[in-house]
């Protein structure tokens, strides 16, 4: 384990029953939330190993919805969840399902936001309520949730990641953290950046703007 | 790697208390000020307070109906003055079951070192200050130098049941409250790492083993009994009994079983307890 803090061993606060099958599931609905950038208002939740086989005397299930709904894992809300997202007239499914190589503890969310757009993630809850997010539709990452995030969908071309990282130097904005992955040469690309301080809106609206360029997402870290 | 033993020395040459050692070293770990700390611990003191509360009235059930309501027992028996183990072994037991029961039961509680083990800790420092009429400020205090012992047995073994087992978890949450009170009660630090030692010493090799996966049998109950276990360390601690193996020592004996530990014993429910007939039933059961 990596050098820890006072607060890593008394704390943190939290609804039970388990830090990885219910803090740590509240901040996996909670980032998915964040990455489909909007209140979803429908979607599939397909539960792998663990979370497939004791998830439910965790309270997995409602913690999922919970952080989907905006909660955080101290809410003592958590265990109406279900009830909530069904007043609201959200729709969440659940089902159980086999996602391959990975952590037992691994959800993935299929979700349908207001405005009509659709996310898919996968992400895990790897040991006291720490998450990470490995899949966004398709494309390999890893996110924490301990910095303020960028994924950038772009096309496969010299040059765009330069562009990307000067307006971020211009901003006086410190890159933490870089990933960049691709479907193959020259098609779709997935740029993560985890940096030190907060994106500024307007730089992120010129990012928008930079050629081949298709999307733009600022994910806040977790609380 | 860090020691205890380093914080025991520096304690002891600045004439300082463990909790003092820790929460100095900590502003400069987190670049927060002593306020800012303080601030923080008190809100984890006070979910704690909260969480004994709410779990002694008793009127929640867990998800699968097993847990809940037993610490009512405890304190209505300790209540009525007829306590086999007299008030203070019986407070600690009402208190520890009842953190634990709330965590069960998806009510809110302070993870000490985890959500598994929450009641320790509380019920160990809560009793102290019901027996001592310790200050608010003691309590804090006491409250980073059980952390700052999850710190090092952390970084030197683990507190997790997965990797090694409930004598990770409550094991480690005994030892650290048994540092807490032998600071609280006036001990010296070298008395802290001598709890800390005889507490963890007498959970070495204790299993994971939760019937149905679920953080309910066994470990309701041993929060209880692992909070016992603190207290008597810490008595034996502050009447001037060493441990023959020191702390650091311990931690590290525990890392190593937990790693030998067979992964059935740990938290998958695959053994012990969790593989008996009734265990099997109870599972079947439920899911």
């Amino acid at each position: 384990m990596s050098r820890s803090n006072v607060f890593d061993l008394i704390g943190p606060i939290m609804v039970g029953p388990s830090s990885s099958h219910t803090a740590g599931a509240v901040r996996l609905g909670g980032m998915a939330r964040k990455i489909l950038g909007e209140e979803p208002v429908q979607g599939t939740i397909s539960l792998h190993g663990s979370f497939a086989k004791t998830g439910k005397g965790h309270g997995t299930n409602l913690a999922l919805i919970a952080g989907l709904l905006g909660m955080q894992p101290d809410d003592e809300r958590i265990p109406e969840a279900i009830e909530m997202a069904k007043e609201r007239g959200q729709n969440f499914s659940f089902r159980i399902a086999d996602l391959g190589d990975v952590h037992p503890n691994t959800v993935k969310f299929e979700l349908l936001g207001k405005t009509g757009c659709h996310t898919q993630v996968v992400g895990s809850s790897i040991g006291g309520g720490a998450i990470v997010i490995r899949e966004i539709n398709d494309f390999q990452v890893e996110i924490r949730g301990n910095y303020p995030t960028i994924v950038i969908l772009h096309q496969d071309l010299p040059g765009l990641v330069a562009q990307v990282t000067l307006l971020l130097a211009t901003a006086q904005t410190n890159i933490a953290r870089m990933l960049v992955s691709r479907e193959k040469r020259g098609a779709q690309a997935l740029m993560v950046l985890e940096t030190d301080e907060k994106i500024e809106d307007a730089v992120l609206a010129l990012m928008r703007r930079l050629p081949k360029i298709y999307q733009v997402l600022a994910i806040e870290p977790l609380e | 790697m860090r020691a205890y033993e380093d914080w025991v020395i520096e304690a002891e040459h600045r004439g300082l208390k463990i909790s003092e050692v820790v929460y100095q070293s900590e502003m400069e770990n987190l670049q927060q000020s002593e306020q800012e700390l303080f601030q923080r611990m008190s809100k984890n003191l006070k979910v704690m307070r909260e969480s004994v509360a709410a779990g002694l009235s008793g009127e929640r059930r867990s998800l699968s109906g097993l847990v809940g309501g037993d610490a009512a027992k405890v304190e209505f028996r300790r209540k009525t003055g007829v306590s086999l183990v007299g008030d203070q072994i019986s407070g600690v037991i009402a208190r520890a079951l009842a953190v634990a029961e709330v965590n069960a039961c998806m009510g809110k509680i302070v993870a000490a070192p985890t959500a598994g083990s929450c009641g320790v800790i509380p019920a160990v420092l809560l009793t102290v200050e019901e027996t001592l009429k310790v200050s608010e400020q003691e309590l804090l205090l006491a409250l980073f130098t059980a952390a700052g012992l999850g710190m090092i047995i952390a970084e030197r073994a683990n507190v997790s049941g997965a990797e090694g087992g409930c004598q990770a978890e409550i094991g480690s949450a005994a030892a650290m409250a048994a540092a807490a009170a032998v600071e609280l009660a006036g001990g010296t630090p070298r008395q802290t790492a001598d709890a800390a030692a005889i507490a963890m010493k007498s959970m070495l090799g204790l299993v994971c083993d939760p019937v149905g996966g679920l953080v309910e049998v066994p470990c309701v109950k041993r929060n209880a009994t692992g909070a016992t276990i603190a207290l008597a360390a810490a008595e034996m601690a502050l009447s001037g009994v060493r441990s023959a193996i020191p702390i650091d020592e311990v931690i590290d004996a525990m890392g190593e079983i937990g790693q030998q530990m067979p992964c059935t014993l740990k938290e998958t429910a695959q053994g012990g307890l969790a593989t008996t007939p009734t265990g099997r039933r109870i599972r079947a059961d439920f899911l």
